[in-house]
């Protein structure tokens, strides 16, 4: 397999835009070429996340729409990747495999996503089709109902009485914001308390308002290419050296949720890709899609151990200057969650954080980075490993 | 071909019959439902219907108070572990929502059904979802 190098990323600000979809990737993507000093015309690939498109926008095939709309050659593929939240992971996933297999030498990845003009009936509604629609739909099963069903477990597994684990939770919640208020293209820059979060209404018992990351629109780009034709195109190369996908049926099927089999699966596949094991890794951007959710993916990623994620969330070791900062970029919940997007805006932060770019924010001397992206309920999961030259 | 193993249309047949079918694998021996394709646990073909016990334990739960548009909130959603091993997701029924706290974890339920006609607007198929009543 070739080395594969980051040319460049670009990310619109997170929020309620009034972009449509297309607008708001032609910025993100438009920046990501400028970034890596390379023309659209040269890009002999696009691999898009996208999700929930057809009830945003009525808008399907979105992929050669938004070739067109930044100037993609007609003989260059533009595909749409479905895994949920995880799309736009997936889609960046097959973009770098696509140049590690010499298939192309500069190819871009992508996602765009418009949620908040469905409203939030529309939008749970949507959002829950990632649900297995015959065994799990008709429960009236949301999201924030899954992870709230892991806390209630988390809870019962680790006899940790639920009002301490929600004050661990609360303090995920206050870290991300901290970290997203530091962020200048995050949906929410404002920091809160943990009144802030036991104060607010509840959503699916035990995660109130502020456990939860919000409905937004953005999208993100990444410019991946063959790093022995194009690293002289930049002064600080990163490269894709891991990657990794799990797949998973009906929660159900799955029994134990404090435990994810793909995600474990998918991110001992990147690890070992990449030669590396949890300890080296300097900063990660996860799937905080609930705060409970950051503190199992942080055991599951191997940081701490099976029960021990609380504990950890409460001595701040996730915190920027902690043992494993995690979501620096403000995460899911503060930098907010355009669903199809999610996945390449964690890779804008890793990139940025392994060029030293990030101000406030950075993470010293930061090396080595992971993104974790989680679709469905577990479902699917994928994972990138970046590192830069030393 | 083959036929699939145990339709959905045949395991909502079941439940209208009082009946919680699911399937037994020939090669090792695992009971599952919600019906699959092949087995769960070993993802062998050689599957049998059967029927389970429709009884078993809530793992975890949840109230959900946001809801999708067409489900009225508050209410409970819970997974239960069968005694026949497989776990089912489903509502709790016959319990304020407001109730529901951390000792439901652990409280014997019988299972049960609910069916929710076809949604001529939008399309699709007729729904259900299993229930979970507790026991005593």
């Amino acid at each position: 397999m070739r080395e594969v190098v980051v040319l460049g990323v670009g990310m619109t600000k997170f929020g309620i835009s009034d972009l449509t979809m297309k607008e708001m990737f032609a910025l993100a993507a438009i920046e990501a070429l400028e970034d890596a000093k390379v023309a659209a015309k040269d890009l002999e690939a696009l691999f898009i996340g996208n999700v929930l498109g057809p009830f945003e926008e009525t808008q399907g095939n979105i992929a050669p729409f938004l070739a067109a709309e930044i100037g993609l050659p007609n003989h260059a593929p533009a595909t749409r990747f479905e895994g949920a939240c995880a799309s736009a992971t997936v889609a960046l996933r097959h973009a770098a495999l696509m140049v590690a297999s010499g298939v192309h030498d500069l190819v871009m990845a992508g996602g765009t996503e418009r949620t908040t003009i469905m409203g939030t009936p529309l939008a749970t509604k949507t959002f829950a089709i990632g649900t297995h629609s015959e065994h799990e739909h008709f429960s009236g099963l949301t999201f924030p109902g899954v992870f709230a069903m892991v806390a209630h477990l988390y809870s019962k597994k680790y006899g940790i009485p639920l009002p301490e684990l929600k004050k661990s939770m609360a303090r995920v919640a206050v870290k991300n914001h901290a970290n997203g208020a530091k962020n200048p293209l995050a949906h929410f820059r404002k920091e809160i308390t943990m009144d802030t979060v036991f104060n607010s209404a509840m959503i699916a018992d035990p995660l109130q308002l502020f456990d939860c990351c919000p409905f937004s629109d953005g999208a993100a780009a990444i410019v991946v290419a063959d790093a022995a034709k194009y690293k002289k195109y930049v002064t600080k190369p990163v490269y894709v050296v891991g990657t990794g996908q799990g797949s998973a049926g009906a929660l159900f099927h799955q029994k134990d949720l404090t435990r994810m089999a793909a995600r474990e699966a998918s991110v001992k596949h990147a690890y070992q890709e990449a030669g590396i094991g949890p300890a080296d890794v300097d900063v990660c951007e996860l799937h905080d899609c609930f705060t409970i959710a950051e503190i199992v993916a942080t055991e599951m990623l191997g940081f701490f151990d099976f029960g021990q994620g609380a504990a950890a969330a409460d001595r701040g070791d996730t915190s920027l200057k902690g043992k494993i900062p995690i979501n620096p970029s403000g995460g899911l919940k503060a930098k907010g969650h355009p669903i199809g997007a999610t996945g390449v805006a964690q890779a804008y932060e890793i990139v940025k954080q392994l060029r030293g770019e990030c101000g406030d924010r950075q993470v010293e001397g930061a090396k080595i980075g992971l993104i974790d992206t989680l679709g469905g309920d577990f479902s699917t999961v994928a994972h990138v490993i970046f590192r830069r030259d030393s | 071909m083959k036929e699939y193993p145990l339709t959905y249309t045949a395991f909502k047949e079941g439940l209208a019959q009082g009946r919680l079918l699911g399937l037994k694998c020939l090669d090792c021996g695992a009971l599952f439902t919600p019906p699959n394709g092949t087995c769960t646990s070993c993802g062998g073909s050689k599957l049998e219907k059967t029927d389970l016990a429709p009884k078993g334990k809530i793992k975890t739960f949840t109230v959900i108070r946001v809801a999708p548009a067409g489900f009225p909130a508050p209410y409970v959603v819970g997974m239960v572990e069968l005694t026949d091993g497989p776990f089912v997701i489903g509502n709790v029924l016959e319990l304020d929502p407001n109730q529901a706290g951390m000792d439901l974890i652990g409280k014997e339920v019988t299972v049960g059904h609910k069916l929710f006609p076809r949604n001529e607007a939008e399309g699709g198929p007729e729904g259900m979802t299993l229930t979970f009543t507790l026991t005593n």
